[in-house]
């Protein structure tokens, strides 16, 4: 299995590869596409990319946790956490890409 | 929010591009994404999360209709993880 890291400078560089547009501009693109992804979230939206996947909010309840190294017993507060689930096409593409 | 609608949110704030442009773009990083994870790379998208590939074992499964036990091979799965920023702006932090 490959082991690299891809980060915004990679998305950047495909955005300006496939299009054409700068790469100050791409960069902003890509920037602009992880911040409505972003404030939708935060606004609490479920946001649905077809053949990607889906990210949705979820509240988790209060619960007691303990400190594992002390055995201490401390409160959990409710939160809201982030989920993705990917789609179909996501789950077979990397299934097959990494088989064997 | 949908992938049309993001589409539309960037396409109205970039006048200067045409629309399938702003398509193209949208599609080319969540593309990029699932690419690179198709090849077992990472994708780290700091304050937003990290996608990586898990793997998991072979093991014994149990086809819950009739009982019976099959093999269920290893395989490798998409993860995500939320990011630093953006999960203490979900608690509104």
């Amino acid at each position: 299995m490959a082991d690299k890291t891809l980060t915004r400078m990679d998305l950047a560089e495909a955005v300006h590869a496939e299009v054409g547009l700068s790469r100050n501009d791409s960069s902003d693109l890509v920037e602009a596409v992880l911040t409505h992804l972003s404030d939708a979230l935060v606004r609490g939206e479920t946001v649905k990319i077809s053949s990607f996947g889906t990210f949705s909010v979820r509240d988790k309840a209060a619960r007691v946790g303990r400190n594992p190294k002390t055995g201490e017993e401390v409160p959990i507060h409710p939160r809201r956490v982030l989920t993705f689930r990917p789609s179909h096409l996501m789950k077979d593409r990397v299934a097959a890409g990494n088989k064997g | 929010m949908i992938r049309s609608e993001l589409i539309q949110k960037i396409a109205d704030e970039n006048p200067h591009l045409y629309q399938r442009d702003v398509e193209k773009i949208v599609n080319t990083i969540f593309d990029q994404i699932t690419d690179a994870m198709a090849q077992g790379d990472r994708v780290e998208l700091r304050g937003f999360g990290a996608f990586s590939v898990k793997k998991r074992d072979s093991r014994q499964g149990r086809n819950p209709r009739t009982g019976e036990s099959v093999a269920v091979d290893e395989k490798h799965v998409p993860f995500f993880k939320t990011g630093k920023l953006l999960r203490d702006r979900l608690n509104g932090q």
